[in-house]
């Protein structure tokens, strides 16, 4: 292929590996606690206040929701604060552009939105699922794992990225095009 | 708001911008590495590691912070880790760039939102039947790469680094 060389992804890689220190060194001082980067816990505590405007005795009962703390937490705002950081960002460098259905999946099945929409959904069960089961994702696993040199970080990537690599090339690869 | 929720919304912002910039957020960088079209998230994340494994040994050898490992549990480490790679190369988004598309005007990202949250609900649900069984299997506890081999973090540091690094070069000799 022929991606154009940039120091960009570099840039803002080694930057973030900074941000993570700095978080976990200003956590420590300040909440006695340190806070690596990390996303999909957010969606299990989020998960669980939706659910408790429902049901509130069956979310009180649940393991796994009392073990993670249905609330407001650092990492909650933390992905809040993703989202401001990126529209913000992506606003002043002209990159905000409205998208329904990506390129790559466009090529191979077409623009129908409800189909895009369908396979972010069940994508999204699996992976979450997924994610939890591995206990952490590309955040949590990928980037703060690796950074501690844990064992689980490099198992869980290898799962992600192995199978990752071949549903991608199992569902978007079309008879030889593209290459 | 306490210092807690607003140290956490400052360090997503921050991190915003920086994914931002990275371009790492659309789905086409997330399948494009996949498909080995293109590895900007490789880049961005192994810039990430290198820089962040130095500093945090550093600070922990110097006994300001300490580590905070998730366990390793090879066989929920592993089928998670796989049934998360599934379904990663279908929504083509991660939780934390999820959030991240959508400000980039990506909206799409909200129906990979709507299932990943449904995907928590359903593991809190399954979870009490996977304690006694995946969840148990080839528990080795908080353990790091240096604590298995019986060697200093220092000694894999570089090796580790060099080997990203290696990548980098491979990566932008096919610029990919």
């Amino acid at each position: 292929m022929d991606t154009q060389f940039s120091w960009r992804p570099y840039i803002a890689g080694a930057l973030t590996g900074l941000l993570a220190i700095a978080s976990v060194w200003i956590s420590t001082e300040v909440l006695d606690s340190p806070k690596y980067l990390g996303a999909s816990t957010t969606f299990v505590r989020a998960a669980g206040l939706i659910e408790q405007s429902v049901a509130p005795e069956h979310v009180a009962n649940n393991a796994y929701y009392e073990s993670k703390g249905v609330k407001v937490d650092w990492q909650m705002m933390f992905v809040v604060g993703i989202l401001g950081g990126a529209f913000v960002s992506s606003l002043f460098g002209r990159q905000f552009q409205f998208e329904s259905v990506p390129p790559i999946w466009k090529e191979r099945f077409g623009s129908s939105v409800p189909l895009r929409a369908g396979g972010a959904l069940l994508g999204g069960v699996v992976a979450m699922f997924g994610a939890r089961l591995a206990g952490g994702c590309p955040s949590g696993h990928g980037l703060s794992g690796l950074m501690q040199l844990s064992i689980s970080g490099y198992l869980a990537m290898a799962g992600f990225f192995g199978a990752g690599v071949l549903v991608a090339n199992l569902v978007y690869r079309t008879k030889g095009a593209s290459e | 708001m306490n210092w807690e929720l607003i140290l956490g919304l400052g360090t997503g912002i921050l991190f915003g911008v920086l994914l931002q910039q990275g371009r790492v957020l659309r789905f086409e960088k997330q399948v494009g590495a996949m498909l080995f079209r293109d590895m900007t998230i490789f880049k961005f994340m192994l810039s990430a590691i290198i820089v962040g494994m130095v500093g945090v040994n550093l600070l922990v050898g110097l006994g300001v912070i300490s580590l905070k490992v998730k366990g390793t549990l090879i066989a929920a480490n592993l089928i998670g880790g796989v049934l998360f790679g599934a379904g990663w190369a279908i929504m083509g988004f991660c939780p934390g760039t999820s959030a991240g598309a959508v400000a980039e005007g990506r909206w799409h990202a909200i129906w990979a939102i709507l299932g990943m949250l449904g995907g928590a609900a359903l593991y809190a649900e399954v979870y009490p039947m996977l304690t006694d069984n995946v969840l148990a299997l080839g528990n080795l506890g908080k353990i790091t790469l240096p604590e298995m081999l019986g060697v200093s973090p220092w000694l894999l540091i570089p090796i580790l680094s060099a080997g990203f690094i290696g990548m980098f070069y491979v990566f932008e000799k096919n610029s990919i």
